[in-house]
């Protein structure tokens, strides 16, 4: 295991210098919103945000992005067969990328790289992102990572971890692709090992024994889904949702989407758009029909998909990181960690 | 691995009016490249995206059967943006098809089985595929009896109406073609909902009897208790479902019931698979 010093002096530079090889996202602030984004030519990561409103999932996953094209002009060759546009694959960086955040993409990815299909967009994105982490200090009230598989200095998904202390960064170097972004950026000034792995442990350790909230999980596994389907709570629990799908919209582990075709003259393009469960469209039929048409449906499903239906699908855990934006931005309050607990301790009667 | 968002540019070869009342049309496609051709290469049951640059992409079911070659059909019915759009669309036209998509009917399973196929309605067309592969010469000897019900409101809105007739003449099968009802005094087949000619007329269970089920959610849901006094186990009865799509390859996340995406780990499922799922279909 390397790592690596950066003194905060020399952040800038190398950040700078990394550009000529990277294009990068981080965190900002865009119209009083915090938010993960590509970074103009003058911008810098704001490192000092605890956390982002808005998930980093655009960088893999744009709330909107032009899958395919075509030409409707029937005097022109190849009209109305769909190319593909021309895409970005040149290498990128997310620097910043909080711990959660990074195990959240490992998540997305079980969805969007599979053995039957691969998303070419998706998927040749996440392949030229190198994922420049950053742990986590101190956790935010809402945090509850540590409960869902990840934690402010989990690993999982990164290239590389930072550890901020206060004049400098400690970078431990996790992949090669981490260890070219750091090449790339000159930042080379090799650190103890030892010493800094053992300042980082206690750290960690501190950090997590920051967050208090613990949600468990341990009893899911074993109920069925009918039985937690059919249970009595979801009316009372979905009974305040005013289904304005923010909770969908700034969750890092919400991928669904919609697909439609935009026609500007004789020029079409496929598009698709974020999309979201709590919307009654999501699922309604031509008929009118509508599997999910009452609200409560839509609560439920989206708390069983993260809850039960990918711990049963993938026996990968839940389909949540516990980075809290759910729960701080819900206009109602609604709280996926008390949802979690009434999920987990429910007991059907037999 | 391939773009599974791209589709094959077909062009519409033929396009007949499949029910009195023009609600449904028959499409057949010939794909540009004939390459294509051989990579769609598909099985009854199955269903694929038909793509329409500038208008979007509807899940529609293989109506044509792997045994027929050199093209691909599909009956769709007339309801919202994109099958109206299709309906207006005409001969020589270019568009796309993206798949084929899901499962299939589970064929292997199927085999040294005697088959009992129940339809209602437009959702027929996966059905006729199957019918077709089993009565082909190569494959008729595989399974044993064949019992096929099958119900429209009226006689002119029965799908495929040349072919069941010729069916109905055949000996390796045994039609039961059903209307809701009909003023036409020639009509000589049976007069009533599927699930009680389903009572009458199709054969008991035994272990080695299937039922594939499709049809509109009321004629699944008073066909199944009739099948059950029949005595079909929930592993004998194989259905397929439908919820909105739009990605089709298990991605978009809007067709699940429970943890099974009806596009990629469906659309055909055992009854007892299905009762292990939320009812959100
Ligand atoms: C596996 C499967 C097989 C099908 N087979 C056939 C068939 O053989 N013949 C036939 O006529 N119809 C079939 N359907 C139904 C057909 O897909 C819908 O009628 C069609 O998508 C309606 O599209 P629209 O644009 O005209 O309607 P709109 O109401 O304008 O719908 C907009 C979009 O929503 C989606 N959508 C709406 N309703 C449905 C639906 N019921 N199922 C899936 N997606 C929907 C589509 O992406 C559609 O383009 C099948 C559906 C599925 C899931
Ligand atoms: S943010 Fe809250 S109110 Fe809005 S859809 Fe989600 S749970 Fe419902
Ligand atoms: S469900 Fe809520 S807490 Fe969990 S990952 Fe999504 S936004 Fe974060
Ligand atoms: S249609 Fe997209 S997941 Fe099934």
């Amino acid at each position: 295991m390397k790592v690596i010093k950066i003194d905060k002096n020399d952040w800038t530079r190398g950040i700078d210098k990394s550009r000529e090889t990277y294009q990068l996202f981080g965190p900002v602030t865009d119209k009083n919103q915090s938010v993960f984004k590509q970074l103009g030519k003058e911008a810098y990561p704001e490192m000092g945000r605890t956390d982002t409103i808005m998930s980093p999932k655009s960088v893999l996953f744009p709330q909107t992005e032009k899958i395919l094209t075509a030409s409707l002009d029937e005097s022109v060759e190849n009209h109305h067969i769909m190319q593909m546009p021309e895409t970005d694959t040149t290498p990128r960086a997310a620097i910043g990328i909080r711990p959660y955040d990074a195990k959240a993409v490992q998540l997305v990815k079980l969805n969007f790289d599979t053995p039957e299909y691969r998303d070419t967009y998706w998927c040749d994105a996440y392949e030229a992102t190198t994922f420049v982490g950053l742990a986590v200090n101190k956790p935010s009230a809402t945090d509850f990572s540590t409960s869902m598989g990840s934690g402010p200095f989990a690993e999982e998904g990164l290239d590389i971890l930072l550890v901020d202390l206060e004049d400098h960064y400690l970078a431990k170097v996790l992949t090669p692709k981490g260890e070219a972004f750091l090449d790339g950026a000159g930042f080379n000034g090799v650190a103890d090992t030892d010493a800094s792995l053992k300042t980082i442990e206690g750290m960690k350790q501190a950090a997590e024994a920051a967050i208090t909230t613990k949600v468990p999980t341990d009893k899911l596994k074993d109920k069925t889904i009918l039985d937690l389907h059919s249970a009595p709570f979801w009316d009372d629990l979905a009974f305040s949702c005013i289904n304005c799908g923010t909770c969908t919209f700034v969750c890092p582990t919400c991928w669904c989407f919609d697909i439609q075709d935009e026609t500007k003259g004789k020029s079409t393009s496929r598009f698709r758009n974020w999309d979201s469960c709590m919307s009654p469209l999501f699922t309604k039929h031509g008929s009118g029909h509508n599997p999910r048409g009452e609200k409560t449906q839509r609560v439920r499903q989206r708390f069983m998909h993260k809850l039960k239906y990918f711990l049963d699908k993938y026996d990968q855990g839940s389909m949540c990181v516990g980075c809290g934006r759910c729960v701080e931005k819900c206009p109602v309050n609604i709280d996926i960690r008390s949802i979690c607990n009434t999920m987990n301790s429910y007991e059907p009667q037999k | 691995m391939d773009n599974p968002y791209m589709p094959y540019p077909v062009r519409i070869d033929d396009i007949e009016i499949a029910t009195e009342d023009k609600s449904l049309k028959t499409f057949k496609f010939v794909f540009l490249n004939k390459e294509d051709e051989e990579k769609f290469s598909y099985q009854a049951g199955q269903f694929a995206e038909l793509s329409i640059p500038g208008v979007g992409e509807i899940p529609i079911g293989i109506a044509s059967s792997p045994v027929e070659k050199g093209f691909v059909k599909f009956t769709v019915f007339k309801t919202g943006v994109v099958t109206s759009h299709l309906h207006n669309m005409k001969v020589g036209d270019i568009m796309g098809i993206r798949g084929p998509l899901g499962n299939w009917y589970p064929w292997d399973k199927l085999e040294g089985k005697n088959v009992v196929i129940i339809g209602g309605g437009f959702a027929f067309t996966t059905l006729r595929s199957s019918i077709i592969y089993m009565l082909d010469p190569a494959n008729r000897s595989k399974f044993g009896t064949i019992d096929v019900v099958y119900g429209a409101r009226s006689p002119g809105m029965l799908l495929y109406r040349d072919e069941l007739f010729e069916w109905e003449q055949r000996d390796d099968i045994n039609m039961h073609i059903t209307v809701d009802g009909t003023d036409d005094p020639d009509w000589k087949y049976n007069v009533g909902f599927v699930p009680t000619i389903v009572e009458q007329k199709a054969p008991k269970a035994d272990p080695d009897t299937y039922a594939i089920v499709c049809g509109p959610p009321i004629m699944i849901k008073f066909t199944q208790p009739a099948l059950e006094k029949l005595g079909y186990g929930e592993e004998q009865i194989i259905m397929s479902l439908e919820n909105r799509m739009k990605c089709g390859i298990g991605m978009c996340g809007r067709c699940n019931i429970g943890k099974e995406l009806v596009c990629k780990d469906g659309p055909v499922f055992t009854l007892k698979e299905i009762n292990l799922t939320p009812k959100e279909y």
